[in-house]
């Protein structure tokens, strides 16, 4: 009995011990759950730029889960020197807070968005249904697999991508725009409860005949399932998708790190953080980048949240607050 | 026999553990669980009402405590035969199955609901011979019951086990040589010491299925009105930033399950006091 | 009603009925219990055995089973103690309220998890009702050990309770009451009646804390803030890693979390088999006190 207490203690010293540790120079970047990969390979670099600029060596902490989640902790106290989303509803809900500045989108080049991505469906290998364009997922028979609309990124961003494609339409406006959408969630079979989730539930339990992505994420699935098992395919027109990041105010003043924030997230442009975006299969930025690696993006036709719903802060109350277009859909029956 | 004093009265220990229980129990517990009434409270009524009644909320409660009844009454019946079966008889691989119940604890409830969903979708391990049948399991209602039942299995097995075990053989031999048939040493003797112990295990499992997140909603399907369950809900409304909202939800939540848990626990002390009696009655001493 | 024959034994089950039971209820473990845990398994090692042990030499996941551990140490000495009062007091006197004290005391089961987790951000939170005094002291709570540990305790408060509630009550007082008549301490009471008699549904308890003190993810993952190599749990490294498309890395993390419920049993058996011998020995060394 005397050893376990003895052990006890011990642990609970080693507990202790691990709080001073914190006290070097670091930097915590808070963000959503798929970047992983992408910070994995950009924190390397940045460590060797800022030595090779301030001769300090700097330690950067990360953090990954669901991207509304990690904000909500960063309000509730999580010390986040920067928030690196992806959508700019998230880094709004951190404005409102008074954590970051309300311009944060101008405070960074391209809407403070160091790279892109865009919404495209993947399709069983040689499109046994002939999948080409948004229309093709209404028809009947058709299983469209996306995570829960209301509840998750990628969700929100194909409801709007479908959203926009039907408001541009000829003849197309609101209520168009719903009776498409609405259409749609009736092929659904299920809501899945992330991205990933979607992604098993269609490549690994083979449920559905398309599912709508990331196109970075396209990348991903080829690599844990293999790249003949599916096709990808590019619609007509489809959503921009934005991932802002911001600087958060309190804690960079706290700790002192507000110059290293900056370096952090200003080396994101550079040919260094853009060319590594490009190997993650995030649209980069730069257009000569952009160019280089053209072979793996090609042209599409995209709109911006803010060019057809006048921003994340109009978008997110008129479709996915409760009672929001999504509620409507599944009240009229 | 009984003492003549009061029940209990000789012991000691009584303020000293009642006091810890009750301390521990209000910082751990009682406190936060205020906090989460506290920030409901700056709803209006009105407010609160059209949250805690809405369409969709009214779905979810159904499917929420109708599942988890479910499968805690799934639980109960085969939990009891398995904790029997694990207690009283010995066949080969006992002791590995024995640990195999505490898996779903042990096992992050997200990775439960992703192997039950890929185990029970139409291409799985089970569900392939399940799908031809015309049995949906997997993203419809009764992949709920699944991962529920699951979740609770381990609260019925391991509250009998000690209970089972702690039934001594002379009072089953006693009512043998007494007579009694194998069904009637079950029924008047086995059951009465049994009943709690189930009771238990049901309340446990039942509760524990009330608020389960993790593994449903992977398994679910999550349409709204029909696969939804209301800590999803909770969550929709949190990834609103609407703590407020979230709070009445999980508010309505708690009070439902503090009432059923209550009524579910009175029952027992009953059945526990009326098989106190029983058994003074029925074993000589 | 027909007096069964003498020769028959109303002790056992007939044998139809003991295969029944056998098959009904290893059936249903296979079908709940096995076919998951294989599937966890066949998960993990699906880029073969090298993978799986690559996957958990990885820094993060080290130091996400250290801090697993760490949190069952911790929360686990506090719930015994807890148990073991609120069930004396419960099981062996009677007061008013008694119902209420067992609701309450089961109600941790009953909250969601994530609501757990809600719960202590609203307490100890930046925005939450100490968090600014916390901030000010720079104290951390939230988004750091103490709320993992907190809700630990939240969510884990019932079990030792719950199993010994029972078993007390079957047991009734008349032990210890001859222990105490015979002029045994409270102590002495407890340490030679009381524990050897509880100890198969405390070991229970315990064992079923330990498993979900390691296997809870919801209410942590609300307050641990998932920075990597520092506050993330075993449950969270899993989920992140499945996020990620590194199902292999997720699984084997899962398959280890599983491991470590099997050890607690494997503890659990050596200390049975350990106490059977005890008991062995005493009853050779003393004449039998049943009679």
């Amino acid at each position: 009995m005397s050893r376990f207490i003895r052990q006890l203690c011990a642990t609970l010293a080693l507990g202790l011990c691990a709080l001073p540790a914190l006290a070097q120079l670091s930097l915590l970047n808070v963000s959503y759950d798929v970047a992983r990969d992408f910070y994995k390979d950009y924190n390397p670099l940045f460590q060797k730029h800022w030595k090779a600029l301030s001769g300090e060596s700097v330690e950067l902490k990360q953090s990954h889960a669901g991207s509304s989640k990690q904000v909500r902790a960063v309000a509730d106290g999580l010390e986040a020197d920067v928030v690196t989303m992806n959508q700019a509803s998230d880094v709004d809900f951190l404005a409102e807070k008074g954590l970051v500045a309300k311009d944060y989108a101008r405070r960074f080049p391209n809407n403070a968005s160091p790279y892109t991505s865009t919404m495209v469906f993947i399709v069983r290998k040689d499109n046994p249904k002939a999948i080409r364009d948004w229309p093709d997922l209404v028809k009947p028979g058709v299983q469209v697999i996306l995570p829960h609309p209301k509840n998750t990124g990628n969700g929100r961003y194909t409801y709007l991508a479908a959203w926009g494609f039907a408001l541009r339409q000829p003849g197309g406006n609101e209520r168009t725009a719903q009776e498409f959408v609405a259409r749609l969630l009736q092929n659904a079979p299920l809501f899945a409860a992330g991205g990933r989730d979607a992604t098993t539930t269609f490549m690994q339990r083979r449920i559905g005949d398309v599912l709508v992505s990331f196109e970075s994420e396209a990348e991903l699935i080829a690599r844990e399932f293999g790249k003949g098992e599916f096709t990808v395919v590019y619609p007509s027109l489809s959503i921009l998708t934005e991932f802002p990041v911001a600087i958060v105010n309190p804690v960079v003043d706290k700790k002192g790190t507000r110059k290293l924030a900056q370096a952090y997230l200003e080396y994101l442009w550079s040919p260094a953080g853009q060319e590594n975006a490009a190997q993650n299969y995030l649209r980069p930025r730069s257009p000569e980048i952009l160019k280089k690696y053209a072979e793996q993006f090609p042209p599409v036709r995209t709109f911006t949240v803010d060019e057809v719903f006048g921003g994340w802060n109009k978008a997110f109350p008129a479709h996915f607050k409760d009672g929001g277009s999504f509620d409507q859909i599944y009240q009229k029956k | 026999m009984r003492p003549l004093f009061g029940p209990g009265r000789l012991l000691p220990g009584f303020r000293l553990s009642l006091g810890c229980a009750v301390l521990y129990l209000s910082l751990i517990v009682l406190l936060p669980l205020s906090g989460l009434v506290f920030k409901a409270s700056q709803l209006s009524l009105a407010a609160f009402w059209d949250i805690a009644s809405g369409e969709r909320a009214l779905a979810s409660y159904r499917v929420t405590f109708g599942a988890s009844l479910l499968a805690a009454s799934i639980n109960a019946v085969f939990g009891l035969i398995v904790a029997w079966v694990l207690v009283r008889y010995s066949f080969p691989g006992k002791r590995v199955i024995d640990a195999l119940v505490d898996l779903p604890f042990a096992l992050p409830t997200a990775v439960a609901g992703i192997t039950l969903a890929t185990l029970y979708a139409g291409n799985g391990w089970i569900g392939r011979y399940l799908e031809p049948l015309g049995l949906k399991i997997a993203f419809a209602p009764p992949g709920i019951v699944v991962a529920l039942t699951f979740i609770g299995l381990p609260f019925v097995v391991r509250t009998l086990q000690p209970v089972i075990e702690d039934i001594e053989p002379e009072v089953e031999e006693a009512a043998a040589s007494l007579g009694a048939s194998r069904l009637q040493t079950f029924v008047r003797v086995l059951w009465p010491a049994l009943l709690p112990a189930l009771l238990t295990g049901f309340t446990l499992a039942f509760s524990r299925s009330i608020g389960e997140y993790g593994s449903v909603i992977f398994i679910a399907g999550n349409m709204p009105l029909i696969s939804e369950i209301t800590p999803l809900l909770i969550i929709s409304k949190l990834e609103q930033y609407d703590v407020v909202g979230a709070t009445a939800l999980a508010v309505v939540m708690l009070l439902i399950s503090f009432v059923m848990l209550f009524v579910v626990n009175g029952l027992q002390w009953w059945a526990a006091t009326r098989h106190g009696t029983g058994a003074a009655d029925g074993a000589p001493r | 009603m027909s007096v069964p024959p003498a020769r028959r034994r109303a002790t056992a089950e007939p044998a139809w009925l003991r295969h029944l039971l056998l098959a009904v209820g290893l059936g249903f473990l296979f079908f709940f219990l096995l076919l998951p845990l294989l599937a966890v398994f066949a998960e993990a090692f699906a880029a073969g055995g090298r993978a799986y042990l690559e996957a958990l030499q990885d820094h993060d996941a080290r130091s996400a089973i250290t801090l697993t551990l760490l949190v069952a140490v911790l929360v686990l000495p506090l719930n015994i103690c807890f148990g073991v009062a609120a069930a004396w007091a419960i099981a062996k006197f009677e007061f008013r309220g008694k119902s209420l004290l067992i609701t309450l005391i089961d109600l941790p089961f009953a909250v969601s998890p994530v609501v757990v987790g809600l719960v202590f951000l609203l307490i100890f939170g930046a925005q939450g009702l100490f968090g600014p005094w916390l901030a000010a002291n720079d104290i951390k709570v939230v988004f750091a050990l103490p709320a993992i540990v907190l809700v630990t305790m939240f969510i884990t408060l019932p079990f030792v309770a719950r199993e010994l509630i029972p078993l007390m009550q079957a047991q009734g007082r008349e032990e210890e009451e001859a222990a105490v008549s015979l002029g045994a301490s409270g102590w002495q009471m407890f340490r030679r009646v009381t524990l050897p008699n509880i100890r198969w549904g405390l070991l229970y308890g315990v064992i079923l804390a330990n498993a979900r003190a390691m296997g809870e993810f919801g209410a942590v993952s609300v307050v641990s803030g998932h920075i990597r190599g520092e506050t993330n749990t075993l449950p969270l490294h899993v989920e992140i890693l499945y996020n990620e498309y590194n199902a292999v890395g997720a699984f084997a993390s899962a398959s280890v979390l599983a491991l470590l419920a099997l050890v607690t049993l494997v503890a659990k058996t050596v200390v049975e088999w350990r106490l059977r011998r005890e008991v062995r020995m005493l009853s050779t060394a003393l004449p039998s006190e049943h009679n």
